[in-house]
């Protein structure tokens, strides 16, 4: 039970990311086929703002992912890290320029630059599920032994299974994002982008669906074990869930209701996880189950752990920023320029502080570096912390120079905001 | 369960030098930006707290500002991260799955502190304008904070990597594993930890106020530019010399734990009493040539004492001495540059308490203009100072780099791959940053004084 726990955490993180993340690569998918024109324009503006100031909280999931990995299943990721290097490498480097991409956007000022740069963000959108699809792929049918670099380098995740998982990734996120973009739009009230992306939402899910089914013949040739087990096995219940709730989403978007659609579509995409899972349990890898892989009884109970401790702190956050990004708040300014206080700094350096300063800064001496027990260290390291901030109090109020000590401005003069 | 331990078996990897330098670029690229992750938002925060307070405008747009310089640099960071934590597995496969059970804790919960940070910044940066001004104050809190236990995180690891304890090794395989206790129980972690941390803000504080010295140097230099300087400054200028006393306290940490590394920094090839210390020079045939000897000064500073024994890289077998130029170098490099650092920002101090003033020399901002690069030189300097003077080993006397390497073939590819890469990101960083400090600025021009 222990031994599997983290393991659920991972899956669990992994359908996060695959839904979160997932419609953050499909909102690049929608750029990229966007065309030109304004209104082609606007689409990727959608994308892009919808987008923006949840890409990194929606990215972390997959170091969450990797990192709670490594400590529980250690030679698991090792040996799946080293057969994969090459799709893994591929998948790193579409996130750095997606990354790079939001980075650059806000720089720019001509459309030629902001459509180069879209153009990155769009193709890193594409590779990087697909990279990340094809290895889960690869895992799926067994093609990752244990072991540094055991596997093929190349035929373990180019063959029809990984193929096919990295296309429903790429497809699973277009259709993911249509969805999102669609309720986004219908929240900020404008109907003609609504339409677009209720069309795309509609397009993409039945394209999707139908990849996922008859992928199923392709998985009967290539990974016939894991065609078994997901018809037959104990995996079906969820290969029924994901269809049922995919039909439901097609049918709330049909019907225009788009935010319970999120979390329909959202669904249908996390039991495809679990059935992976499902399929597959108890072994890792070919020979390696879940109790042979995990790590030590100590690491695992501190790492059940923090993950609960790191969670109990991170849900209410996470919520928050979802509630502030999809209740609309970041969409409009709303509350006015600061009425600041309105106190003046003085320009003159206090000298109590000063010295306080500096008495810190002696004493830090005395116990960092003079003294030698590791208590005089502790101490000697806060009175140096204290040296800089209490310098720095007393030394920035005064910041500008002595003829133009900062004062309020003027009533009468406008209130700056950007 | 015996078969699993050797299942990750040591390979001979024929571009192993390959691979350490990829990883020695991915950190390149990273630390200087996470340096900035630790210490602007601090920074920001403080500016934004001056306009609630004062209500002056100026304080408003300087904020703003330089948060669009903080999201910019923090999505590269995260990228620039998320490679590293990639890394871990496509290069060290082994290091990882032979450890993972033991350090891998340290980057779990490092993910969460990032994931925390990921999102107030996402509140923070979205936020303005759009929350009360307190609560927007407030959700930048929890970045500063977030900042720093993320960066205590990975240090301990780094620091278990070069004081390795917690576990115990039987017949190749790690048992007995503790992690709190190895990543925590550390002594070696709290001089790496608190040394990196002031280095953050010296950098972001030196690099900062470099930028708006070049600004004054071509003439810009109104009230906006003197406030946006003074900040960074001072805090980089306070900095400075308490980083001097934080190094004297991790060389003397170094000595005790790691005698072989501290040999490598001072080129010491024979265990000797009363060592003296070498400036400058180059290591060759088991001496340091042309450098300038000071006598006893390394008994003195290592151990506090005139004639006390420093080991010489003779304790160990050649095969297990670090690269001794490459460790020397780098060390010189920084203690050369923090000490530069220093006088230059005692030289503010002076200047900012007596004169009650900022300086007027252009020779001075000329010299802000070098401090800032120089601090990041000093940065990696020291960072290729603790990891190349680990060598040969990735744990410390535990397990050597070479049986760390993957099996995988291509390593040069991946290599000339991420090089372009990086270059092309370095250029695009340059890009947008340059673009971002020419927006016009929007505070009204009779606010902006002279
Ligand atoms: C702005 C950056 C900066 C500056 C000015 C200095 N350092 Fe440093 N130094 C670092 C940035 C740094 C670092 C990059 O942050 C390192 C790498 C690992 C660590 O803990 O900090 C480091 C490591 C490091 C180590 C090795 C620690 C280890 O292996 O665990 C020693 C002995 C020193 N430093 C000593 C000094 C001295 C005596 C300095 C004074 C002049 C100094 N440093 C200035
Ligand atoms: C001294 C060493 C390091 C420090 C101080 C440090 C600090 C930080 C900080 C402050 C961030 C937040 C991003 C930012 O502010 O730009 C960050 C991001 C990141 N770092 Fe590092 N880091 C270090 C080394 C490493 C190493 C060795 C790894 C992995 C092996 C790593 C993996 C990551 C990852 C994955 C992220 C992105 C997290 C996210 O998605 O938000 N870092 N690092
Ligand atoms: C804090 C977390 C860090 C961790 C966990 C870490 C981990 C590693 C690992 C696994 C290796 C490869 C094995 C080896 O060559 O020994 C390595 C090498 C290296 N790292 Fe670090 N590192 C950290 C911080 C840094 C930073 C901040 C730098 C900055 C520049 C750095 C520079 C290097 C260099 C230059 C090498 C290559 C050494 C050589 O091969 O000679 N490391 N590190």
């Amino acid at each position: 039970m222990l031994k599997a726990l983290p393991l659920v955490f991972c899956l669990a993180g992994l359908a996060l990311y695959t839904v979160l993340a997932g419609a953050d690569f499909g909102a690049g998918f929608w750029q990229l086929v966007a065309g030109r024109g304004s209104y082609a324009e606007r689409v990727r503006e959608q994308a892009h703002r919808s987008m923006a100031p949840v890409w990194e909280a929606n990215h972390v999931w997959l170091i969450f992912v990797l990192t709670v990995f490594w400590t529980a299943y250690p030679t698991v990721f090792g040996s799946i890290f080293s057969t994969l290097s090459v799709p893994l490498f591929i998948a790193a480097v579409g996130i750095i320029l997606r990354g790079a991409a939001y980075a650059l956007r806000s720089g720019t000022q001509k459309p030629l630059e902001l459509r180069s740069i879209d153009m990155l963000f769009s193709i890193a959108s594409l590779l990087t599920p697909f990279a990340l699809g094809a290895c889960a792929g690869a895992i799926a049918s067994e093609r990752v032994p244990a072991g540094n670099a055991v596997g093929d380098m190349f035929s373990s995740w180019l063959n029809p299974t990984s193929i096919l998982v990295g296309v429903l990734a790429v497809a699973t996120s277009a259709y993911l994002a249509a969805v999102y973009l669609a309720a986004d739009a219908a929240r900020l009230g404008d109907p003609e982008l609504e339409r677009a992306f209720r069309a795309r939402a509609l397009g993409s899910g039945l394209i999707t669906g139908a990849i996922a089914l008859g992928g199923l013949a392709v998985l009967h040739s290539d990974a016939h074990s894991l065609y078994h087990q997901l018809v037959a096995g104990d995996a079906l219940s969820t290969l029924i869930a994901s269809i049922l709730a995919g039909s439901a989403t097609l049918a709330l978007v049909f019907a225009r209701r788009f935010e319970p659609a999120r979390y329909s579509a959202a669904l249908a995409v996390s039991a495809i996880v679990a059935g992976w899972a499902l399929a597959r349990w108890p072994t890792l890898l070919p020979g390696l189950t879940v109790q042979q892989a995990a790590a030590p009884h100590d690491t695992l109970v501190t790492l059940v752990v923090a993950v609960l401790a790191g969670g109990a702190i991170l849900f209410p956050s996470l919520a928050l920023l979802f509630r502030l990004a999809l209740t609309g708040r970041f969409d409009h300014a709303q509350a006015g320029p600061t009425r600041g206080a309105g106190r003046v700094l003085s320009a003159s350096i206090p000298r109590l502080r000063s010295r306080v300063a500096v008495a810190c800064l002696i004493a830090g001496v005395g116990l960092l570096n003079v003294a030698e027990a590791g208590w005089a260290h502790a101490l000697g390291v806060a009175s140096l912390f204290g040296f800089i901030v209490i310098g720095f109090l007393a030394l920035v109020p005064g910041t500008l120079s002595r003829e133009e000590a900062l004062t309020r401005p003027e009533p009468d003069e406008p209130r700056g905001s950007t | 369960m015996s078969a699993l331990a050797t299942a990750l078996a040591p390979v001979h990897q024929q571009y192993l030098v390959e691979a350490r330098q990829m990883q020695a670029l991915s950190f390149v690229a990273h630390i200087p930006l996470v340096a900035f992750g630790i210490s602007f938002p601090a920074m920001v925060l403080f500016v934004e707290w001056l306009y609630l307070r004062t209500g002056d405008p100026l304080y408003g747009t300087l904020a703003r500002r330089w948060t669009r310089v903080v999201v910019a640099l923090f999505a590269v960071g995260v990228i620039t991260g998320t490679l590293l934590s990639f890394e871990m597995g496509l290069l060290w496969p082994n290091f990882t799955a032979r450890f993972g059970s033991v350090f891998g804790l340290g980057f779990a919960i490092e993910g969460f502190s990032f994931f925390m940070e990921a999102i107030f910044i996402g509140i923070y940066v979205y936020g303005w304008d759009r929350l009360s001004p307190r609560a927007h104050l407030a959700s930048g809190i929890p970045i500063i904070i977030t900042g720093f236990t993320g960066s205590w995180m990975v240090i301990s690891v780094n620091a278990w990597m070069n004081h390795p304890g917690g576990f115990q090794l039987r017949a190749g395989k790690v048992v007995d594993v503790h992690p709190l206790n190895a990543l925590f129980g550390n002594s070696y972690l709290w001089h790496e930890l608190v040394h990196m941390y002031i280095a953050g803000y010296i950098v972001s504080g030196f690099v900062v106020a470099a930028m708006y010295a070049f600004g004054r140097l071509r003439g810009r230099w109104g009230r906006y530019e003197r406030t946006a300087l003074a900040i960074p400054l001072t805090i980089a200028a306070l900095a400075a010399p308490v980083q001097v006393l934080i190094g004297d306290w991790a060389a003397r940490d170094v000595a005790t734990t790691q005698p072989v590394k501290l040999a490598a920094i001072e080129g010491l090839a024979k265990t000797t009493r009363g060592a003296p210390e070498h400036l400058l020079g180059w290591y060759t045939e088991g001496q340091v040539k042309y450098g300038i000897e000071i006598p006893h000064a390394l008994s003195l500073l290592a151990f506090h004492s005139w004639n006390a024994k420093v080991q010489g890289l003779d304790v160990v077998p050649p095969a297990q001495r670090p690269p001794v130029n490459i460790v020397r170098i780098a060390f010189q490099t920084m203690v050369g540059i923090g000490t530069l650092l220093a006088l230059l920002g005692l030289g503010f101090l002076f200047v900012r308490i007596r004169r009650k003033r900022l300086p007027e020399s252009a020779w001075f901002y000329r010299a802000v203009v070098l401090a800032g690069p120089l601090a990041v030189v000093a940065l990696i300097a020291g960072w290729v100072t603790t990891e190349v003077g680990r060598q040969p080993w990735v744990v410390y006397r535990v397990m050597p780099t070479a049986d760390a390497v993957t099996g995988a073939s291509g390593i040069p590819v991946g290599y000339a791959t991420l090089a372009v890469v990086y270059v092309l990101l370095a250029c695009g960083v340059a890009w947008v940053l340059r673009r971002l400090s020419r927006a016009p600025l929007d505070i009204a021009p009779d606010q902006q004084g002279v």
